[in-house]
């Protein structure tokens, strides 16, 4: 008698003895599992697909996105639309300079926000509360709502008369930087209220123990934040860097608004049509580029985008879920 | 008494540490929130004339007439509003039901289940920004979609459910409507709702298992459980869900109103109009939350 047959007598006997419990349990338990299974299969390719569509796009000539009977597969096989597109979003200057500003920029959001939700997690002051309820203030209010009145403000850049009195006209910062590294630091750059709300409701769940042996063996209080606390909230610290970082790099309306003189790769990608447009007409070829043809270049340049991105999600990614998913957020 | 003494100034001292930290917060949120705040409700009640010489610009007050010219004169506005608060509506539902339902599966044990999460949390990532207003702008997809829908000759199922289901002129029909609205709109709900499963997932995590247990023990069903323990457990989440669904709908690149605001400030340099059209839509979410939240908070259950 082989293995198996020995185990599905047991499996009988066993059913036999439970009046076919055991029998109907396993059986609905299997159907479960499949109509699960398919149910997530169905769920994950959902997502995917259009993923898997630019690609395939982006690798057709021009003459199969009219042929109906190519759905997946190009029959022409070209890298000519990967040429095209980098050429015309000047690819990897603007790679360059979208990476380090989204680099330095979420350094800054991250490192203000890590010693705000510090001291709200760990500090016991005056106005606490009412403060906290400011940080939910800042995630709630719509950034489109006070931009106006920034815009303006840096465009005549002048806190207390300085400038004029200096200069004899107020500074005209909307095309430079700093204006934006201002709001980094302050907490108000792109989604920093998230950023505090998630780090200090990790730094709430540390025990306080650590903290006071440290204290009580003369640390001061800076350096128990720098040589205890932070190397411990290492993994909320690096998702939240991660968001700030990728958001940053896709994000239009702050980009719009303060960085319109660099070349980054969201302005660039905003503004591909466009280009494609006028890079046809210049050519002489027709007044505007064909709808399928832009669309194929378009999905050429969001995943020549998001490339990088995926890169650094596809090696981040367990530690990113699994930090968010357990640091227990809570209202 | 010096003990009392020193307890007092060590008090302080944490004081003083606290706000060192929250400090950066703090001088953020005075310069560049509570001032432009002030400030563009000041512009949204006044004219503003930029005038480059006299270095910057000056207000002149105008009481409601920027109000006035963005309801009732600006032809696009008041459409917009409405469309977008209305899909705004009909969004929160789905994408709440959605992602508990997806929290609900991940957060069951099975294989690759690692995989199958971070595929869900992907959009969090890859759909934000341009790319959310180039995907819809994607006309190639919705057209070749048509040409095989005729060359095929077949409707797709949730038409042909659709007509089985729905009898015309019926009290069902805008149930139904919207059922299908959502089945046909839910890659878009797939896509936005990665956070709120993040949110979900983690709330679920808390619930302890020995409750599950009691219960089973207790000969509660799977179904009694899910009711009677994971609803309850999850319900001061779902307050959360829904105030983060509307903030992001509203900051999301692809939100109509908000375009037109900034096309009309950055383009059209209307900038005390375009303040006046941020603050009707800010003070429209901000009532909708409002509503919501007085609703919501009396049937939710705080466990501890």
């Amino acid at each position: 008698m082989s293995k198996r047959q020995k185990k599905w007598q047991a499996f009988m006997e066993r059913n036999r003895k439970s009046n076919g419990y055991l029998m109907r349990k396993t059986l609905f338990n299997i159907g479960y599992k499949f109509c699960r299974a398919v149910l997530i299969f169905g769920l994950c390719f959902l997502i995917i697909q259009p993923l898997i569509n630019k690609i395939s796009l982006s690798f057709m000539e021009q003459q199969d996105l009219y042929d109906s009977t190519i759905v997946n597969i190009p029959r022409h096989f070209s890298t000519e639309n990967y040429k095209l597109s980098s050429e015309l979003m000047d690819y990897w200057k603007a790679l360059g300079t979208t990476a380090y500003i989204s680099l330095f920029v979420s350094i800054l959001q991250v490192g203000a926000a890590t010693l705000v939700g510090y001291g709200f997690a760990r500090y016991k002051f005056p106005l606490k509360n009412f403060w906290f309820f400011m940080v939910i203030l800042v995630i709630i209010v719509p950034p489109q709502t006070i931009m106006t009145s920034l815009y303006l403000n840096f465009t005549y850049f002048d806190p207390l008369g300085i400038f004029s009195l200096i200069t004899g006209k107020p500074l005209n910062m909307i095309n430079t930087i700093i204006p934006y590294l201002l709001l980094c630091i302050g907490c108000m750059g792109l989604k920093s209220g998230l950023y505090i709300y998630l780090i200090r409701q990790f730094f709430r769940n540390v025990p306080k123990d650590i903290e006071e042996a440290a204290y009580v063996d003369g640390c001061g209080k800076f350096k128990t934040f720098y040589r205890i606390m932070l190397p411990d909230a290492k993994p909320i610290i690096t998702s939240c860097f991660l968001f700030a970082f990728v958001w940053q790099w896709t994000d239009k309306f702050y980009t719009q608004m303060f960085l319109r003189k660099y070349t980054l790769l969201s302005t660039k990608l905003n503004g591909l049509a466009g280009s494609l447009d006028a890079f046809v007409k210049g050519a002489g070829i027709a007044e505007k580029a064909e709808q399928a043809y832009s669309s194929a270049i378009i999905a050429t340049g969001t995943l020549m985008t998001i490339i990088p991105l995926l890169v650094i999600y596809v090696f981040a990614q367990k530690g990113f879920v699994e930090s968010l998913s357990q640091s227990g957020i809570k209202m | 008494m010096s003990k009392k003494k020193r307890k007092a100034t060590l008090a302080t001292k944490n004081a003083i540490a606290g706000y060192l930290f929250i400090l950066p917060f703090i001088i953020g949120f005075l310069a560049f929130m509570v001032v432009p705040l002030v400030e563009s409700l000041r512009m949204s009640f006044s004219e503003v004339t930029v005038n480059p010489q006299a270095g910057g610009f000056t207000m002149e007050f105008l009481g409601m007439y920027n109000y006035n010219e963005a309801i009732n004169i600006d032809p696009e506005y008041k459409i917009k509003l409405i469309e977008n608060l209305q899909g705004m509506l009909l969004d929160l539902p789905s994408t709440l039901i959605f992602s508990f339902f997806v929290a609900l599966l991940l957060n069951q044990t099975f294989k690759g289940r690692g995989f199958v999460r971070a595929i869900f949390f992907m959009p969090v990532i890859l759909s934000s920004g341009v790319i959310v207003g180039l995907e819809y702008n994607n006309e190639l997809l919705a057209s070749m979609k048509d040409v095989i829908a005729e060359s095929s000759n077949a409707s797709s199922i949730t038409t042909v459910l659709q007509d089985m289901l729905v009898t015309e002129g019926s009290e069902t029909e805008q149930f139904f409507g919207f059922v299908f609205d959502m089945i046909d709109h839910v890659y878009d709900i797939a896509i936005q709702s990665g956070i709120q499963i993040i949110i979900f997932l983690s709330g679920l995590q808390t619930i302890s298992p020995s409750m599950f247990e009691a219960a089973k023990i207790e000969g509660c069903t799977a179904w009694e459980c899910f009711w009677k323990i994971t609803l309850p457990m999850v319900s001061s989440l779902i307050l959360v869900n829904i105030i983060y669904t509307i903030i992001d709908y509203f900051c999301r690149s692809d939100n109509e109103v908000m375009d037109y605001i900034s096309t009309r400030m950055i383009n059209q340099m209307d900038y005390d109009l375009s303040s006046a059209m941020a603050w009707i839509y800010f003070v429209c979410c901000m009532v909708i939350i409002g509503i919501i939240s007085l609703i919501i908070s009396k049937r939710v259950y705080y466990y501890e």
